[in-house]
């Protein structure tokens, strides 16, 4: 099936499989691979992009149902070099161990930072229930997503 | 040893992050080569079933697929996977990379599709017919050590293994006994889930009969000899890589079927193959961790002094043995003192195969097991006696001056100061207020608890003799003429911070800038032999090497100082990357020292050109990192929720190289250790079959089902390494599995609760709050 759609700010046009998976589509096709896979059962949260600037989880959408969408992948969040406030708070607060679940982390957070500017730590906690970290016990990423929160904040 | 403080000892932002927080790095499933193929396995759904017939004809034919391989191609052709922790006279079963004839475990690998993309591959597994005649399983360990069924019969019996550890007369300490002590204590299997499930990547090279794997693990070294001598194919021509290790806890310290096949596909088809675990694979056939029930008992006089400590227990060693599945229960064994003084400890182990997936080292291996019974059965004792848990830990404490401490156990504890950390634990979170908080709550009804664990554990495993691959580790510093460093390192971090720890080392010893350092790990062709990453050993051994190799540098450069400033050499320092001190002022920078050894136009004529060293450091003996946890629980009546209201963490793992990492490691492994309390477990039914098979089922937690940890630290530097520092990977697991029990279960008291066993879920709780 034909498939187009922007990723990260790009045109981007395909044949693809009907079956085909999008987080597949963004690594093997788009060359894409900070979007991971950790369980491919909408469970785990490391394929998390941005569709259309909402958080979803590219394991559990066919490629074909982002047609027209714009995506946006752990690769397009930085802007002309440089690193989104959420990616500095991660940096910042030690956010990060092996960095698996990483790239998810960090854009479930832009989208939960879209929707609540000032979140309490356990909004945050909330926020994030769809993402597991096995490496940092979430402290330092609740650290992260405040950090981006209060930046976010003086940047505005 | 001296150190400048610019990095070390700083919280210093770590320097793999940029790459990981843009999604640029290289994990196994990131790296293409053109042309690759895709691997799809076949694996038993059964616990326990003969194999009667493959058949994989409709499979060979389907489209894109390229081959099919079943246990009888590769019979004789890739040795059995292997066990390095088996006794001699260790009873053991055959491991074929793919079955042969009877699969013992649900998830087990029978036959694998190689084709031209994933989907297809997975498409023609489904095709693949396997014929089963299921069998019994065992899965309960009491039954299998009863060997109420056999799994392997050429064994004759379930029980692999039978072992006594332990020294001191054990009867006279139970004869003497004011009081004994017994408490049953399981310890339930866990799913060590690293977030990046296993991966292999290999390509073969006929011409330079060069064989490349990229493999997902935390010993590449290792792997690399192992793959070697399965393979049978020179070790100098085979190059392993652990690219981007997206977290291991143990899991990927282990040769795995998988690691041995894709190669041995690579070299058939000659074309680069990738295989690629998913979670349900990952859940199934990556190695489990704990797995005991046994019986702690200990003898003790009235007073609260512990006289010994006998534990009999069955230890779950799944269907077969993995790299290191036997040796965890002798880790038990050695910590079985805990921080205490027993004068008499006895282990009887036996070691039972059960239609499991193997265990094998999990974040702790071994030493979790020691310090949650210990702990639990301090304070079951604490009750008997009618004794505050914290007087009775405080009695038995070996002082700070009775260090080096030798145990019953059989091991002799470095350094440690056990008090101080728990009077800072006590002061910290204001213990008698808190006990009067607690006493408050419970005249309101409420169910509030407060636990304390007070743990020892073991790390940097050495001298080489206590482990099967040797204990010690390497460094390679090279500064290159243009003053750069570039640091090779044998152990190999997936998570950890070494590449930002090392780099510290190096930059305040060479007087550089960190952003100067690379640390370079991982990859068999470009760094000398190393053992790896695992039992907190990385910066204490690793660093170690580093630390001295970096020693190594600055004296020869000061050599060729002395030389081209044409001073005293004993008159010259080294100060922030400048040899000072020479006549009229004159001074040299470690770059130009550098540049001087390669150009070598003005050397000494003994002196060697160059600016390299390489270190291998052999440890005299490992480090025992302590600590006291304390977590005040609540549980709710109503639903036998627990909720976490405090838990701090005063541990001492020596002196602190980075201490934003160290939190960071303490974090992550109480959420392990909490998470064992409260959430997790493997459950297998009675037929063999994995009921936790996918994060639906297997609860690993989530933000919102953790607290957030107070931490604190008291800092007793060990003598075994220079650096001081003892290694803190595991440490959060160790203390919290039972702080959080005891805080639990006391918040259970006044109903009469004594123990509950692990995770305890609501419901559980709910049960023994209406029994
Ligand atoms: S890979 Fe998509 S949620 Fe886990
Ligand atoms: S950093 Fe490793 S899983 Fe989150």
């Amino acid at each position: 099936m034909q498939l187009s759609l922007t990723i990260n700010g790009q045109p981007h046009a395909a044949d693809v499989e009907p079956r085909l998976l999008l987080v597949h589509h963004l690594r093997d096709n788009a060359g894409l691979t900070g979007t991971h896979i950790g369980c491919e059962t909408s469970l785990c949260g490391a394929c998390t992009v941005l569709l259309d600037g909402e958080p979803v989880k590219s394991c559990c959408l066919l490629a074909v149902q982002a047609e027209g969408a714009n995506i946006t992948t752990i690769e397009g969040l930085a802007t002309n070099g440089e690193l989104h406030p959420v990616q500095e708070g991660f940096w910042e607060c030690h956010g990060l161990q092996c960095g698996y679940c990483t790239p998810g982390m960090i854009l479930a957070s832009v989208g939960l930072l879209k929707d609540n500017p000032h979140p309490s730590e356990a909004e945050i906690r909330h926020g994030l229930e769809g993402n597991l970290c096995r490496c940092t016990g979430y402290q330092h990423i609740v650290e992260a997503v405040k950090f981006a929160a209060n930046k976010m904040q003086t940047q505005a | 040893m001296s150190f400048l403080a610019k990095y070390m000892g700083q919280k210093v932002k770590r320097t793999e992050d940029p790459r990981l927080i843009q999604g640029i790095g290289h994990y196994v499933d990131d790296i293409a080569l053109p042309g690759v193929l895709h691997v799809a396995y076949v694996r038993s759904q059964h616990g326990h079933a003969k194999l009667n017939s493959v058949n994989v004809d409709a499979a060979k034919s389907a489209p894109g697929v390229v081959a099919v391989y079943t246990g009888t191609d590769i019979a004789g052709k890739i040795a059995l996977i292997p066990c390095a922790a088996a006794a001699p006279d260790m009873k053991k079963p055959d491991y074929p990379a793919l079955a042969l004839g009877k699969v013992a475990y649900v998830g087990q690998p029978i036959a694998v599709v190689v084709a031209t993309d994933k989907y297809k591959a997975r498409d023609a597994a489904e095709l693949i017919e396997v014929d089963y005649d299921p069998l019994d399983a065992v899965t309960d360990l009491e039954a299998a050590a009863a060997d109420s069924f056999v799994i392997h019969e050429e064994l004759g019996t379930n029980v692999g293994a039978t072992f006594q550890a332990g020294s001191g007369d054990i009867d006279a300490a139970f004869a003497q006994a004011d009081k004994i002590v017994t408490q049953k204590i399981v310890h339930q299997r866990l799913i060590p889930n690293a977030m990046e499930p296993r991966g292999v990547l290999a390509q073969y090279l006929p011409g330079e009969q060069q064989l490349n794997v990229w493999s997902s693990t935390q010993v590449p070294h290792l792997l690399r000899t192992t793959l070697a001598a399965m393979l049978s194919h020179p070790e100098n021509r085979l190059r392993v890589i652990a690219p981007e290790v997206g977290g291991g806890f143990g899991s990927k310290l282990n040769v795995y079927a998988e690691e041995a096949l894709l190669p041995w596909i690579a070299m058939q088809l000659k074309k680069p193959v990738k295989w690629i675990e998913s979670r349900r694979e990952n859940m199934q056939a990556t190695i489990h961790g704990r797995g005991q029930t046994g019986t702690v008992e200990v003898a003790v006089k009235n007073d609260g002094t512990l006289l010994g400590l006998r534990y009999d227990v069955i230890y779950d060693l799944g269907a077969y043995l993995q790299l290191l599945t036997p040796a965890i229960p002798t880790l038990t064994g050695l910590m079985l003192s805990g921080c205490y003084k027993i004068p008499a400890i006895q282990l009887n182990c036996r070691q039972v195969y059960t239609s499991k997936m193997a265990t094998d080292a999990y974040r702790g291996a071994g030493r979790p097991e020691a310090t949650y019974l210990i702990e639990r059965v301090m304070n079951r004792i604490a009750e008997e006696l009618g004794m505050d848990p914290v007087e009775l830990r405080r009695k038995n404490f070996p002082k700070p001056e009775e260090f080096p401490f030798a145990t019953a156990a059989g091991l002799v504890y470095d350094t440690g100061d056990y008090e101080k950390a728990l009077n800072k634990a006590l002061e910290v979170i204001d213990y008698q207020k808190l006990r009067a908080e607690q006493a408050a709550a419970r005249a309101d009804g409420r169910l509030v608890g407060i636990g304390v664990s007070t743990y020892v554990e073991i790390c940097a495993v050495g001298p080489s003799v206590m482990l099967p691959c040797g204990g010690w580790d390497s460094a390679t510093v090279r500064v290159e003429p243009s003053g750069k460093v570039t640091v090779l390192t044998g152990v190999s971090p997936h998570g950890q911070g070494e590449e930002t720890a090392f780099a510290q080392i190096v930059g305040d010893m060479l007087g550089v800038d960190l952003n100067d350092v690379l640390v370079v790990h991982g990859d068999t062709d470009r760094v000398q032999y190393g053992i790896g990453t695992f039992g907190s050993r990385g910066l204490a051994i690793g660093g170690t090497a580093v630390a001295v190799a970096t020693e190594r540098i600055v004296a020869k450069a000061k050599r060729l100082a002395a030389h081209m400033l044409q001073a005293d050499e004993n008159s010259l320092s080294f100060e922030d990357g400048k040899f000072v001190g020479a006549p009229d002022d004159k001074s040299m920078t470690i770059q130009e020292i550098a540049f001087h050894a390669h150009q070598a136009h003005n050397i000494p004529s003994d002196f060697e050109p160059g600016l390299v060293a390489t270190y291998f450091f052999e440890p005299k003996n490992c480090t025992f990192p302590f600590g006291t946890h304390i977590c005040v629980a609540e549980v709710d009546k109503d639903t036998g929720e627990v909720t976490i209201q405090r838990y701090l963490a005063v541990d001492d793992c020596g002196k602190q190289i980075n201490p934003l990492l160290v939190a960071g490691q303490v974090h992550g492994g109480i959420a392990q250790g909490m998470a064992q309390a409260l959430y997790e477990e493997a459950v297998y039914d009675e037929s063999g079959q994995l009921l936790t098979g996918e994060f639906m089922d297997y609860a690993v937690p989530k933000a919102f089902q953790l607290p957030s940890f107070e931490l604190d630290h008291t800092v007793t530097p060990t003598d075994v390494n220079p650096l001081g520092a003892k290694g803190v990977g595991e440490a959060g697991t160790i203390g919290s599995t039972p702080c959080v029990a005891n805080a639990v279960i006391d918040a259970l008291a006044p109903l009469g609760v004594k123990h509950l066993d692990l995770p305890l879920r609501p419901e559980k709780l709910w049960r023994a709050m209406n029994a």
